[in-house]
C-alpha cells in the first residue's frame, strides 16, 4: 500500500520536477554570479526548497545584510507555507506519527502543496514522500547545472528564464480557477491589490514579502466571508 | 561576503520551521468555517500576489515578459503541465526579445 502511494508520488511529481528543473536553472545562473560555487548553491537549495524564498535571500546576501534581516526576509516570504502547512495538516489522518509530519514538513512547496491537497481523501505521508523526492532532485540538479553551465548561456536566454518561475505560478492557480469562478475572482482580486500596491509610493513595502503576505490575509479573508467553502469543494 | 554556510543555515532553518510547526502542533480537524474557508483560498491569493505584477519585471524588457505573460496564461487555461507552461513562456519571451522593435 505505502510503496503504491510512493510510486504514485513520483509519478505525479514528474511534472514538478522538470518545471523545477527550468526554474532552479535560473536560480543556478543567479547564485553564480554573486559568486557562490555550484556546490554552495546546490546545498543552499536542496535544503530550502522554496523558490521566491531563495532569490530574495540571494539579494540579501548579495548586499551582505545582516542574519536578521536574512530570517525576516525568510519568514515574511515564506510566511505563506504557514497557511498551507496548516491546510495540510487537515489532510493527514490524526495517526500519523511525528516522524512522518517532520519529514512532510521539509517538503511544503507551493507546488507539492497544491497537487498533495488534490490527492482525494486522506494523504499517504509516502505519497509526499515521492512527490519531494522527484521534486527535490530536479530542483537541486537544476540548481547545480545553472550555477556550472550558466556563464556560457547567451544573456538573452537567462532573460527568458526569468519568467519561468512565474509560469509555473500561473500554471497551478489557472487550471481549477476555469471551472471555478470563486477562485478566479480571489485570483483576479489578488492581483490587482498586489499592482495597487506596486503602483502606490509606498517605498520599500512596494512589491516586499510584506505586501505579499497582507493581499493574501485581505483577500482569502473577503473571499471567506463572502464565498464559504463548503466540506465537500475543498478536495477538488 | 559574510560566511555563506551561515547564511543557508538561518534561510534553510526559519523555513523549515514555518512548515513543520503548524503540521506537528495541529492534529485535529479545524471545525471553524471561515477558517477552513480562509486556508482554501490562500494558495491562490497568494500566487496571484506573487505573480503579478513581479512577473512583468521579471525578463530584460517588459514588452517580452507581457507576451511571456500571454503565453503561460494561454497554456496555463488548457491545463499544460508546469513544465509546458514554463517552458513555453521562456520561449515565448526570448522569440519576443529577438524582435527589433525596441
Amino acid at each position: 500500500m505505502s510503496q503504491n502511494w510512493f510510486r504514485k508520488g513520483i509519478r505525479d511529481g514528474v511534472p514538478i520536477c522538470l518545471g523545477y528543473f527550468a526554474v532552479s536553472f535560473a536560480f543556478g545562473i543567479q547564485a553564480a554570479e554573486l559568486p557562490l560555487s555550484p556546490l554552495e548553491a546546490g546545498i543552499l537549495s536542496l535544503t530550502n526548497v522554496t523558490s521566491a524564498g531563495q532569490f530574495a535571500g540571494l539579494s540579501v546576501i548579495a548586499s551582505a545584510g545582516s542574519f536578521l534581516e536574512m530570517a525576516l526576509v525568510q519568514l515574511v516570504i515564506n510566511l505563506r507555507y504557514l497557511l498551507m502547512s496548516t491546510a495540510l495538516s487537515q489532510k493527514l489522518d490524526r495517526k500519523v506519527g511525528l516522524g512522518h509530519r517532520c519529514l512532510i514538513a521539509y517538503g511544503v512547496t507551493d507546488e507539492i502543496f497544491g497537487v498533495s491537497v488534490t490527492v482525494p481523501g486522506k494523504l499517504s505521508p509516502f505519497y509526499s514522500y515521492g512527490l519531494i523526492l522527484i521534486s527535490v532532485l530536479g530542483w537541486t540538479g537544476g540548481t547545480v547545472l545553472g550555477a556550472a553551465a550558466g556563464a556560457i548561456l547567451p544573456g538573452r536566454i537567462i532573460s527568458a528564464l526569468g519568467i519561468a518561475l512565474y509560469g509555473m505560478f500561473l500554471a497551478i492557480i489557472l487550471p481549477p480557477a476555469k471551472a471555478n469562478p470563486r477562485l478566479l475572482g480571489v485570483i483576479l482580486a489578488a492581483a490587482g491589490l498586489s499592482a495597487l500596491l506596486y503602483a502606490l509610493p509606498l517605498g520599500e513595502f512596494s512589491g516586499s514579502g510584506l505586501a505579499i503576505i497582507l493581499v493574501t490575509v485581505l483577500v482569502a479573508a473577503g473571499a471567506a466571508v463572502l464565498w464559504p467553502v463548503a466540506e465537500t469543494e475543498e478536495t477538488e | 561576503m559574510k560566511n555563506i554556510w551561515l547564511y543557508i543555515l538561518v534561510m534553510a532553518g526559519v523555513t523549515y520551521l514555518i512548515r513543520a510547526l503548524p503540521l506537528v502542533l495541529i492534529r485535529r480537524k479545524i471545525e471553524n468555517r471561515f477558517l477552513r474557508s480562509f486556508l482554501y483560498y490562500v494558495p491562490y491569493a497568494t500566487l496571484a500576489a506573487m505573480t503579478f505584477p513581479a512577473i512583468l519585471f521579471s525578463t530584460d524588457r517588459i514588452f517580452g515578459a507581457a507576451v511571456g505573460l500571454a503565453a503561460a496564461v494561454c497554456l496555463a487555461l488548457r491545463g499544460k503541465s508546469l513544465l509546458v507552461v514554463a517552458g513555453g513562456a521562456s520561449l515565448m519571451v526570448f522569440l519576443a526579445e529577438l524582435l527589433p522593435i525596441f
